[in-house]
């Protein structure tokens, strides 16, 4: 049982990593730095938990904080390049990151041990949870109450003028900002969000390992994190969730029989629902269907 | 209101716009006109704010506007149509219209709450009157992409006007159009002048330009060869050798056969 619950709660994890990346892409950026932010929220969680000893629920704000504002500060000259050149100036960033905490050393004496990031190997005493004699069941339920917190807000701003202003930035910003749109401003507050989704996740990522080091925030990671969305498509938050649920339940775990033939296996499916849904597994007409199935909201005008 | 002076854009060598000064008075319809590549929507970019100036000076109601971005004269109340159809083709018309609710007074008077995850009463019937004047109310929920070329048209037209300018910038609003089309469309551009907004006109189709306008500067290689009402351009020799050559025996006139 514990095994299936661990699962959740990394699907509940890589989720919020996802999302992250998802707001940026509704406005047409695609950042490989989210491994970054997601790497400071977990490295601040632990050591406010560890160090300073604050409860998870200050140290999880306050971590989710703090990445956001390194989002915002990377994002004014980020977001000033543009494909390409966004994506290599974000994977510099994510590196700058990960090389930081591969060299930070932060140790204090509790009790006769030391405890505290250790530079290169690693980050071992985040036991809270453990300490604190929290049960997987209330660990799960605590990881998903987040992930159901973003997904019910980005839900509803994907709804409000906010989310059609997001997506006209993606779709032409020449024309959004014509129609007078401060586009720095919304591009700047949706990487500030996604830093602060990412932060949560890194947060919450670090207690239930109760380790970390800096191989875990590889580009590798922040390849994850753009590819549920690429995968789930961009017409609801939803579809991030069923790509995570997809990569890691079924890809990463259920092929696991394979041993290292999985891998294979699965960048071939990844290939092939690229091929078959090129706008992400729920993409409009999809999203459209399944609302008409469900009986929800599939108003359609005609032609008339 | 808009007064362009020695105006300059140069894309390395090429002086796209030279030396340009042209006065738009209020309540005008300005028409600019112009062979291809002449710098007509040069001219548009840098009055809006998508291209710097390389030399001269934009004044809007006497205000320099020279280094605002595109948004902040789109708040001062220059707003903009665009030569090939610009709209959000996976919003729908009504998103459209919403993301365009950026005038001054929506700023002024609405919380930042509800200006961007709420939609006020009065939103809604500005959308719901703007949809009207573009005879696009069935449409509301369509996705822009969907709309036949003529409804785009329309719809950018309501796009820019929801931000209430005082100066509206047309950019080729009649390419494509067949001549019912164009005759509706100077309609709407009458409609909208006589509601008090100033418009300029970049326009190759005559019957449009010659039928709605009142001043006209004409463009060729970037700088002003003439300037006047429509009968006085027509009647110019530069701008007939610009369109037509310089062969003078029997070349058609200017004529817009209206």
């Amino acid at each position: 049982m514990s095994y299936y619950l661990g699962l959740a709660q990394l699907i509940g994890i890589h989720t919020l990593l996802g999302l992250s990346a998802y707001v940026l892409m509704l406005t047409g950026q695609l950042s490989l730095g989210q491994a970054g932010f997601f790497a400071i929220g977990a490295y601040s969680a632990g050591i406010l938990t560890v160090i300073f000893e604050l409860p998870i629920l200050p140290a999880l704000l306050a971590a989710a904080v703090i990445a956001a504002f390194f989002a915002f500060i990377v994002g004014f000259p980020a977001l000033r390049v543009k494909g390409l050149m966004l994506v290599v100036a974000t994977i510099a960033f994510g590196e700058f990151v990960r090389l930081f905490f591969f060299n930070l050393s932060w140790r204090v004496p509790r009790g006769d041990i030391e405890v505290g990031p250790d530079s290169t190997n690693g980050f071992r005493e985040i036991r809270y949870f453990v300490a604190n004699g929290w049960s997987p069941w209330e660990i799960t339920t605590f990881v998903w109450t987040f992930v159901i917190l973003v997904m019910i807000a980005l839900w509803w701003m994907d709804r409000s003028r906010a989310g059609a202003v997001l997506r006209a930035v993606g779709e032409d910003e020449l024309a959004t900002q014509s129609v007078g749109v401060n586009l720095t401003a919304v591009k700047v507050t949706a990487m500030t969000a996604g830093g602060f989704i990412a932060g949560i996740g890194g947060a919450l990522y670090a207690h239930t390992a109760t380790y970390v080091d800096h191989l875990t925030f590889t580009v590798l990671l922040a390849t994850f994190a753009v590819s549920y969305p690429i995968l789930g498509g961009l017409s609801s938050v939803f579809g991030t969730l069923v790509a995570v649920i997809f990569i890691q339940g079924v890809l990463v775990e259920g092929l696991r029989f394979l041993g290292d033939w999985r891998n294979i296996v699965f960048g071939l499916l990844i290939i092939i629902a690229m091929n078959l849904k090129p706008d992400g597994l729920f993409d409009a007409r999809t999203t459209r269907i399944l609302r008409r199935a469900i009986g929800l909201g599939g108003r359609e005008k005609s032609d008339a | 209101m808009l007064e362009l002076r020695g105006l300059s854009k140069h894309f390395g060598g090429v002086k796209a716009v030279d030396e340009l000064d042209i006065t738009v008075n209020e309540g005008e319809i300005f028409g600019l006109i112009g062979p291809n590549g002449s710098g007509k929507s040069t001219t548009i970019n840098l009055i809006c704010g998508v291209y710097q100036e390389t030399a001269g000076t934009v004044r809007f109601h006497e205000e320099l506007m020279n280094g605002k971005p595109p948004h902040q004269r789109l708040r001062a109340g220059i707003a903009r149509t665009f030569q090939n159809i610009r709209l959000f083709p996976n919003l729908t018309v009504w998103q459209n219209l919403w993301v365009a609710q950026n005038s001054p007074q929506d700023i002024a008077t609405q919380g930042f709450l509800s200006r961007w995850f709420g939609a006020t009463r009065r939103t809604r019937k500005e959308i719901a009157t703007l949809l009207e004047l573009a005879d696009l109310e069935h449409k509301s929920d369509e996705l822009a992409s969907n709309l036949a070329f003529g409804e785009q048209r329309r719809l950018e037209f309501a796009r820019a006007a929801a931000a209430r300018p005082k100066l509206l910038l047309l950019d080729e609003p009649a390419a494509g159009m067949n001549r019912q089309e164009i005759q509706d469309l100077s309609r709407r551009i009458r409609r909208m002048r006589d509601s008090g907004v100033t418009i300029l006109l970049v326009e190759h189709v005559m019957e449009l330009v010659m039928g709605v306008a009142e001043q006209i500067a004409v463009l060729n290689f970037g700088q002003k060869i003439a300037s006047g009402t429509p009968g006085d351009v027509q009647r110019n020799k530069a701008v007939q050798e610009a369109y037509l050559g310089t062969s003078d025996s029997d070349a058609p006139s200017l004529d817009t056969g209206a």
